[in-house]
């Protein structure tokens, strides 16, 4: 059984007088420690599809079965809940909170589990050390470079240790090494530590570290 | 309480914006405390009147005088066991910025009708035998650095010329809403200086029974209705309160300003909650996405509304308090006892909650009900 199921999902968005259709019975299986990467040009739909595998978007019709849990159907208290336990999510442009230190970004999830101080203090330093980022803990996000903010992210969509982690174009911002190092670090975490990916990304370089390369254009997916 | 430091990071971000939020509500309550205590003080010192006694003044209006031969009239009025009279004497010391109130008293009569006033019996029979002697409250000897036996010259302002007294005497209240910084001198000093045109601003009552307080009241105001000088006589508690009225409706005044001021510190506070919640759209949807439920997110923008109202309310109900107590302001006089009383702190604090959902409710209702997707849109 796969850990992501759609079946004949479709959205469609409304802006204004005008209904956008963005997916017309898409069905998708992505098997757990999969490592896949989603391609397409830009306004093909990889973001909302991500969105709707996360719970943060509903679709118009269709189901999404995450671990065994029915997305589409859920409550929105329930669907945060779930959201916290099972969904590590990175996005392009980091979005740490600059009022926090990379220890306390990292803690975040943490402060929504039933946890010590001293159970999440050894969970985040553990996330920050396999992002390579365990000398940082105290440094805010403006003391930090475009590759580091990313890693502390990724840090802080692992801490909780998800059942899968979504990246919405986690390299876009960043310089051609520091894309190498997430890259690499995202390999790990597939290969090491067997976590289920799913990364959207328009890079082609990015696209060939995933072992599953989807194509969606137009709402629709090729392999 | 995990999340207090999420809620104290925010109020960080920017510093000077919250600081001044806060000091904004730290003088509202400030203004709030100081005008609601001058009413509290006021309404104290007509709760402590004596049920027995009655005050006779001028029915026009108090700052009108009586004549001095009423006091045998009243005197006569069955129900009425003893008489004294008082006048405001109004006069200004050295350089006129050390305010207090002088009154001329008929010295034996005022103070058998007034066992407030604690005199030692030796100073007592010092001040009674000496025409310019001087019976002065202890805070106002603290206050000024004045010592028995000291001379002190007023300069008097209604009644014109230099007034040369002799402090012989020093009253401690024995209640906390009776004045300790009043100046007491002979009425018949005053009244042979002036060639007996000073007569009584108003005349006091000792009543025998004070369940006749309305018929003695009703019988001395028609006597003297067709007079030159009609009176309204009422009891002690009505007079200290017609006394505060000279001000007009002190009351309404001060609770209407302090309204006012609690209602613009509301509109600061708002539109201070309102800007920064719409500076963290984003962040509010990366919270979201990471799993923070509305509920919480809700709790996280009034929390952060309630720390800077109820930091603000600390500072300044709590030093307005400490400021009054410490320093024993007393209103120039006016408001002796004055105290930020436990009632009014109290309800300062309910303002200030108040406040705070007030202030908060708008942006924590607008965090919860955020779009993460579409919030996403606009800061991806």
């Amino acid at each position: 059984m796969a850990l992501v199921e759609l079946r004949n999902v479709h959205k469609s968005f409304q802006r204004d007088t005008q209904v956008i259709e963005v997916f017309e019975n898409l069905t998708l299986d992505v098997a757990e420690r999969s490592f896949t990467a989603l391609m397409g040009p830009s306004g093909s739909g990889k973001s909302t599809l991500l969105n709707l595998i996360a719970g943060l978007d509903r679709p118009t019709s269709g189901t999404i079965t995450v671990a065994g849990a029915k997305v589409n159907a859920m409550p929105p208290t329930a669907l945060a809940a779930w959201r916290a336990r099972h969904i590590g999510f990175v996005f392009q442009s980091y979005n740490l909170l600059p009022v926090l230190t990379a220890f306390q970004n990292v803690e975040l999830p943490l402060l929504l589990a039933p946890l010590s101080r001293k159970q999440r203090d050894e969970r985040v330093r553990i996330a920050l050390g396999v992002v390579g980022l365990d000398d940082r803990l105290q440094h805010y996000p403006r003391q930090l470079s475009g590759g580091q903010e990313q890693r502390v992210a990724i840090a802080r969509a692992i801490v909780s240790d998800p059942t899968l982690i979504l990246l919405d174009e986690p390299t876009g911002q960043l310089d051609k090494r520091a894309a190498e190092e997430v890259l690499a670090l995202l390999q790990r975490l597939n290969s090491e530590l067997h976590k289920t990916i799913i990364i959207v990304t328009h890079d082609a370089h990015a696209a060939e570290k995933a072992k599953q390369v989807l194509h969606l254009e137009k709402g629709v997916l090729a392999a | 309480m995990k999340l207090l430091p999420l809620v104290l990071a925010n109020l960080r971000r920017h510093r000077l914006r919250t600081l001044l939020t806060t000091l904004g509500v730290a003088l509202a309550t400030f203004l709030f405390a100081s005008l609601r205590s001058v009413v509290t003080t006021l309404n104290a010192g007509a709760e402590v009147a004596s049920a027995s006694r009655m005050g006779v003044q001028n029915a026009t209006a108090i700052v009108f005088p009586l004549p001095l031969s009423y006091r045998e009239r009243l005197a006569a009025v069955p129900g009425v066991a003893a008489v004294t009279w008082a006048n405001w004497f109004g006069g200004l010391y050295g350089d006129g910025k050390t305010f207090f109130a002088q009154f001329a008293v008929d010295p034996e009569t005022y103070l058998a009708m007034y066992p407030e006033i604690s005199v030692p019996p030796g100073q007592k029979e010092a001040f009674l035998h000496e025409r310019t002697a001087a019976l002065v409250g202890k805070g106002l000897m603290e206050k000024v650095g004045w010592r028995l036996g000291q001379d002190v010259t007023i300069r008097g302002t209604i009644y014109p010329g230099d007034w040369t007294f002799t402090i012989r005497a020093v009253y401690t209240p024995t209640v906390r809403a009776m004045d300790d910084r009043s100046f007491l001198f002979h009425y018949d000093y005053l009244y042979e200086r002036t060639d007996h045109r000073a007569t009584p601003g108003w005349y006091a009552l000792q009543l025998s029974d004070p369940s006749h307080a309305a018929s003695v009241a009703q019988t001395i105001d028609a006597m003297f209705r067709n007079s030159s000088a009609p009176t309204k006589t009422m009891t002690e508690k009505a007079f200290n309160q017609s006394f505060v009225t000279m001000w007009g409706n002190v009351q309404f005044l001060m609770n209407s300003i302090g309204m006012a001021v609690v209602f613009a510190i509301l509109m600061v506070t708002a539109n201070a909650m309102m800007m920064t919640a719409r500076e963290r759209t984003g962040e509010v949807a990366v919270l979201k996405t990471i799993g923070f439920t509305d509920r919480t997110l809700f709790g996280l923008v009034m929390a952060e509304a309630s720390v800077v109202t109820l930091s603000g309310a600390v500072l300044g109900l709590g030093g307005a308090k400490l400021l009054y107590a410490g320093t024993g302001f007393n209103g120039f006089g006016f408001l002796p006892g004055f105290d930020v009383t436990p009632a009014t702190l109290a309800l300062g604090f309910g303002i200030t909650l108040l406040l705070a959902v007030a202030s908060g409710i708008v942006p924590a209702l607008r965090a919860a009900r955020l779009s993460i997707v579409q919030a996403l849109r606009h800061v991806e």
